[in-house]
């Protein structure tokens, strides 16, 4: 493996991490609790869809088989894709999304605090940019914790229900692959084992803030970074991809 | 062919699409012109990384050019350093305000843990007794807040 295919990796997996999560978020469109909620959502999956246009298209440059970031986001079957299975859950109802977002945010503002001084210029520029998006979606995932949490009963409830749903999806996050170890010791990449005790500290804090009991961890699922996913993965990309599947090279 | 300083100027008077009484220099977004015997690059930085208007600013770039003659040009993203409302300068600011939007505080004074507690004054009666609604608004770069003296709802430009 040489560092250029390394970072090809790896940018595709920050890329498909960000793709995901755009299209789930989007998902909320028109069916938001209240307006408010509504924009908030969208306004996060366009920060979700830009960031991965960056990566993607980084990605595309550094394979260089002349692949632009839609060729890789509309014509990678699902194991070519290496986002988190966290990622590719469904939305779930409001406080499900909502626990995705605490998970998948705090863990991105640790990394992307970290990457912004990454030894891979484009990288280091794609992700000052992206720290300061993520600093709301984290600041919105944390408030709305605290409003469900303490809220009813009902939707402490419901929080609690959809934290110890996702927590087993938690644990892959902090894997590191050989690439990553490779480009680690380069100081392109940042070692994610490094952030766990830090990630587990400031989503404990958010939770027991929101009367949220933080649940034990016992077994973790894997696999998204291989390729190897949930069935949700194959559902999106079906939608996502349906245009250029029925239509190759469709143009407006 | 025009230089780089007369490129700018032109290029200077294009409006951002989403708030037509700035302009993208205003905005901080037009960040150089380079020209080469390939042609002209026009350098644009992005305010958010997925902002819609980005595309349409790239299109009045290359047809403003193209109207005065120059057809070898292109735009290319910067990332870094960073978009910041920080370029934005006093009178940019006050622009904002005449159509109605709260113009960006420093950056200096928002603590981003605690968006609630920076000072926004409305725009209409000018009251800082406001409150914020959401920290998402009708753009990526606006938030909603609410004016508890003059009820006025109205979209504040987030410190970014």
């Amino acid at each position: 493996m040489t560092k250029q295919e390394a970072l090809y990796k790896y940018l595709l997996q920050l890329g498909d991490n960000a793709l995901i999560q755009s299209h789930r978020l989007s998902e909320w469109c028109s069916k938001g609790p209240i307006l408010e909620e509504d924009l908030a959502l969208t306004n996060i999956a366009l920060d979700y869809i830009g960031r991965a246009q960056n990566l993607l298209q980084y990605a595309g440059e550094v394979e260089g088989k002349g692949r632009t970031s839609d060729d890789l986001a509309y014509r990678r079957p699902e194991h070519q894709y290496y986002n988190n299975l966290i990622a590719e859950m469904p939305k779930g109802d409001f406080a499900y999304t909502i626990a995705k977002q605490l998970f998948i945010s705090t863990f991105e503002f640790l990394l992307y605090t970290e990457l912004c001084t990454s030894k891979d210029e484009t990288l280091a520029a794609i992700a000052g940019k992206a720290i300061k998006e993520i600093r709301y979606h984290w600041t919105h995932s944390r408030d709305w914790c605290y409003r469900l949490g303490k809220g009813t009963a009902f939707s402490n409830d419901k929080l609690q229900q959809a934290i110890n749903d996702l927590w087993m999806y938690t644990g892959e996050q902090f894997e590191m692959s050989d690439e990553e170890d490779m480009l680690c010791t380069e100081g392109v990449a940042y070692d994610n084992k490094a952030l766990q005790s830090k990630w587990q500290e400031m989503v404990s804090n958010v939770l027991t803030a929101s009367n949220i009991i933080t649940p034990v961890s016992g077994y973790m699922q894997t696999g998204g970074r291989k390729g190897i996913h949930t069935e949700n993965l194959g559902h999106i990309l079906s939608e996502m991809q349906y245009l250029q599947r029925a239509y190759p090279d469709a143009t407006w | 062919m025009l230089d780089r300083e007369e490129i700018l100027a032109l290029l200077s008077e294009i409006k951002d699409p989403e708030i037509p009484v700035v302009t993208i220099e205003e905005m901080g977004m037009l960040r150089d012109v380079l020209i080469s015997e390939k042609g002209c690059e026009v350098l644009l930085t992005p305010t958010y990384t997925g902002c819609p208007a980005m595309g349409i600013i790239e299109q009045d770039i290359l047809s403003t050019l193209q109207e005065a003659g120059i057809e070898n040009a292109k735009v290319t993203m910067v990332f870094a350093p960073a978009w910041t409302t920080d370029w934005m300068s006093e009178s940019t600011k006050e622009k904002l305000i005449q159509f109605g939007i709260a113009a960006p505080v420093h950056s200096s004074c928002v603590n981003w843990l605690s968006p609630k507690n920076v000072e926004v004054s409305c725009p209409k009666c000018h009251s800082k007794n406001t409150k914020l609604v959401s920290q998402f608004g009708s753009t990526a770069c606006k938030a909603l807040y609410t004016c508890n003296d003059c009820q006025e709802p109205f979209d504040y430009f987030k410190c970014h």
